[in-house]
């Protein structure tokens, strides 16, 4: 373990410990820091350089089944004092809660697995050649095409911090993770028509893996491009592709749905739909934290429980939600270890990898056998109502013809209510791209309602 | 955190750093730390200041303290009274909500308070201390009958102390019964209509569309690099006649309320639409620098964040129709009364919003209540066909928080009854 792990946890324990001096007998610290940078660039000129180093502590103490949360990024000897205080006082606002305890003992991890998150290399990775990186992928964009006339810029960012967590109840873990992203966002105006911005981006834990600047910035400009003299389509059912950036959304939202804490509280349209069809048979949906460099990777979930590679839904059968600790004895289940926790939060049920698994037809032959409909490669709005499944969001993409891409296509809206939505999934892509936590590849809906013109 | 009739969770944090921004040209350093040791604050001094490091000589003026209005002075902040009194305002949300309906499956009340107390210190001699204390409760409750369920959610709020809890229509009872109306209301809701409508918004929150779908647009950032769809426009029609939009920092106690904007100006109300015609951007220091003109809307979320233009109560002013005679008026449309949230493309004005609670109009008057209402557009189109405007301006309830590039900050909203003529409505009910 590095320096930087045992200095957190020194910390937490110091929390731990003057927690239980105070009288709680159940208490958890989390500690976190970290190094961030970012820089933006636009049109060749560096327009904004910011460094920062982020620290925080927080707890959380369970006294008589009643619950409280503090946090403070004050962690001077009087900071400390305040941030126990006052986690002792507010436990006796709140109410017996009787499911509220941590995990059991016997299930907290004791080893964690290498899983390569930090690239040591950030901690000397300088704001010169962040600017190098932005001004490089704007370039591209701006080079790209005479129709690119503008840009809103290009952004850098680099971060890398670490994470510990200490219990009462005998677990102690720390690690460290670092994250490169870069974005290019150009503009593209042609005489007569609306004016269009477009991005395309990467972001890696290492910059070895990250896609080179230019590529960046090229891609950018070629989805910029692709948007000009976008129309409405006439309203109309059809067949809608969407690419892993738009899947990406419907993902997450359906996430939302299967997440313990949404169930308990009723607040989901999958309420007792466990072992029960809720999507066609060509989707299989896992979540992964074990997945080696992967943006949602991690050693140990927020309750301290070892992380495990989960399958959600198998052949369209959901075979479990996501759950915490909190929402699995609300529910009489065990927990899938999917506890993430903030510094000022309890425990929540959040996902790692959560990825809607890829088959062996490529995204080109989906879009070759759509006869008539939508590409989808934007959305806008939040039109989603988790408890009733309701999805409704504007749209952004291109009409299909015989196979084809055709025309650029906006200002229309796209719905389903997610019941048939993922039963209609008829056709799944093998174009997984993992640069975010949940991904999903290309993949079309049979029929959804199209509203424009 | 109320839920299932129990205070499951309380919680307090304590945030504090200071951040330092150093502006050469249009380039900014920023930099900031949370320790607040003179070394780590010198430390962060010198990252910032190295973007200028290319730069001449810098003078400082002398520091002289600024008076600022009072538009949130409160005897007493709420973070000052007791846990209990808390706990028991969520209690009498929750008990009102149940009573309301037997339907009412689930409660969930929450109360968040903050006091930010910001010191500002600017090279040019300004030296500034506000309080902003702000406070916000919401109520969402969920209803089913076997057959359906839904939700509906109420909160208000603002700079504010507990006394707002004895205001007319603000105690916790109402905001217990108006979620479970909401919920209950939308337990039979019909699918909504696909195509293009006249739109019927409702007073108050409605004024989400007009900070979307125009304010974000009038940001002079955006304009500055001319990336915006109102970039070159002002002097130029780019609404209907019946249009007037202020930014006003200065309602009292409300929760877009600013005395100062975060680079230490005298906050002020501005014109930017006055009868459908564009007059004026919002403005950071940085755009009004480029455009030779005062600024007082530079806003940020906390010390860890840079400035940059942001609205504060945005407000499009009342017209000459009354809201039963706009309805009287629709023959086939929608009423839109509440809404979850919105988004805009600030270069080519597409917008999204998403409704909660809105209605059908059958020949003058509102009917079904409707599901799954999304409305899609284009700002400077559908101000462009608002065609009857009533005088009942309201302000929102203080919920709304937006965000620009990460950063959120409180702010406020207000319009009357507005119709406009034709936004498509992202229904799934084709031809109904």
């Amino acid at each position: 373990m590095t320096n930087r792990n045992e200095t957190r946890i020194a910390l937490a324990k110091e929390i731990i410990s003057r927690a239980e001096k105070a009288g709680a007998k159940i208490a958890e610290a989390v500690v976190k820091d970290g190094a961030e940078m970012s820089v933006k660039v636009r049109q060749g000129e560096t327009e904004l350089v910011e460094e920062a180093a982020p620290k925080g502590a927080g707890l959380r103490v369970i006294i008589n089944q009643r619950s409280a949360v503090t946090y403070t990024n004050d962690t001077t000897d009087g900071g400390l004092d305040a941030l126990v205080d006052d986690a002792i006082e507010l436990a006796k606002l709140s109410q017996p809660d009787e499911f509220a305890e941590p995990p059991d003992a016997s299930s907290l991890a004791k080893t964690f697995p290498e899983l390569d998150l930090c690239d040591e290399e950030a901690r000397d990775f300088s704001a010169e050649k962040a600017i190098q990186w932005a001004l490089e992928g704007e370039k591209a964009a701006l080079g790209f095409d005479e129709r690119i006339t503008n840009s809103e810029g290009a952004t850098f960012g680099r971060t890398i911090g670490g994470t510990a967590l200490v219990t009462s109840g005998g677990f102690c873990g720390s690690y460290d993770s670092s994250y490169y992203s870069l974005v290019v966002n150009p503009i593209a105006e042609v005489e007569g028509e609306k004016m269009q911005v477009g991005f395309y981006w990467d972001a890696k834990r290492f910059l070895s893996d990250m896609q080179g600047a230019e590529d960046v910035g090229k891609e950018a400009a070629r989805r910029t491009l692709e948007k000009l003299g976008a129309q409405k389509v006439p309203t109309c059912e059809a067949p809608v592709i969407f690419d892993p950036d738009t899947g990406r959304a419907l993902l997450s939202a359906l996430m939302q749905c299967l997440s313990g804490s949404a169930i308990y509280r009723r607040s989901s349209y999958l309420l007792e739909s466990e072992n029960e069809v809720i999507a066609s048979d060509i989707v299989n949906i896992v979540d992964n934290p074990l997945i080696p460099r992967a943006p949602g990777s991690r050693p140990f979930d927020g309750e301290g429980l070892p992380s495990k590679n989960n399958t959600i839904v198998e052949n369209g059968v959901l075979k479990t939600f996501l759950l915490d600790t909190y929402s699995a004895r609300k529910l009489g289940k065990k927990s899938t270890a999917n506890a993430s926790r903030g510094l000022g939060s309890s425990p929540s049920v959040s996902p790692t990898n959560f990825h809607l698994l890829p088959t062996d037809t490529s995204p080109e032959e989906i879009i070759r056998g759509t006869e008539k409909g939508l590409y989808v490669t934007s959305m806008m709005g939040f039109g989603f109502n988790p408890v009733t499944g309701d999805f409704s969001r504007g749209a952004e993409g291109f009409w299909i013809e015989e196979g084809k891409k055709t025309t650029p296509v906006g200002e229309i809206t796209i719905s389903l209510n997610f019941k048939d939505l993922w039963k209609r999934i008829d056709g799944v892509g093998s174009d997984l791209v993992t640069r975010t936590a949940i991904a999903t590849p290309t993949f079309r809906v049979s029929e959804m309602t199209i509203a424009g013109s | 955190m109320y839920d299932e009739q129990i205070l499951k969770r309380a919680g307090r944090g304590v945030d504090m750093g200071v951040g330092i921004r150093v502006l050469r040209g249009d380039a900014t350093g920023y930099a900031y730390v949370e320790d607040l040791t003179p070394e780590a604050m010198l430390r962060a001094a010198k990252t910032a200041g190295a973007i200028a490091n290319a730069g001449g000589a810098n003078t400082s003026a002398e520091l002289v303290s600024v008076h600022l209005p009072r538009r949130y002075e409160l005897d007493s902040l709420s973070l000052l009274s007791s846990g209990e009194a808390k706990r028991a305002l969520l209690e009498r949300a929750d008990r009102a909500a149940r009573a309301y309906d037997s339907r009412i499956e689930r409660v969930e009340a929450s109360f968040v308070e903050q006091v930010r107390e910001i010191v500002i210190a600017t090279s040019d001699g300004r030296f500034i201390h506000d309080r902003q204390p702000l406070l916000r409760f919401n109520v969402s409750a969920i209803a089913e009958d076997g057959e359906n369920r839904q939700g509906g959610r109420s909160g208000g709020g603002g700079r504010v102390n507990l006394d707002f809890f004895t205001l007319q229509g603000q105690k916790p009872e109402d905001h217990g019964r108006e979620a479970a109306r909401i919920a209950i209301s939308m337990l039979h809701a019909e699918e909504a209509p696909a195509g293009d409508f006249p739109v019927v918004l409702a007073p108050g929150d409605s004024g989400i569309l007009l900070h979307e779908a125009v304010g974000h647009g009038l940001e002079a950032d955006f304009n500055r690099k001319g990336t915006s769809n109102y970039s070159g426009k002002i002097g130029e029609s780019v609404a209907s006649g019946l249009v007037t939009v202020i930014d006003d920092p200065s309602y009292a106690h409300a929760r877009g309320s600013i005395n100062t904007d975060d680079e230490g100006n005298d906050a002020k109300a501005s014109t930017l639409i006055e009868n459908g015609k564009l007059v004026g951007y919002l403005h950071d220091r940085l755009s009004a620098k480029h455009y030779k003109t005062e600024s007082f809307n530079g806003r940020r979320e906390s010390f860890r964040d840079a400035p940059m233009p942001r609205m504060t109560n945005t407000m499009m002013l009342g017209g000459p129709h009354s809201p039963e005679e706009i309805i009287e008026n629709t023959k086939k449309g929608i009423y839109a009364k509440r809404f979850s949230g919105g988004q805009v493309n600030i270069t080519n004005g597409d917008f999204v919003f998403s409704l909660t609670e809105a209605y059908l109009i059958e020949d003058g008057k509102i009917t079904a209540p409707l599901k799954g209402v999304n409305l899609i557009g284009n700002g400077p189109e559908a101000m462009g066909t608002v065609d009857m405007l009533g005088s009942d301006v309201e302000i929102s309830n203080g919920i709304w928080t937006c965000g620009k590039d990460g950063q959120s900050v409180p702010v406020g909203v207000g319009c009357p009854t507005i119709r406009v003529g034709s936004i498509t409505v992202g229904g799934t009910k084709i031809g109904g």
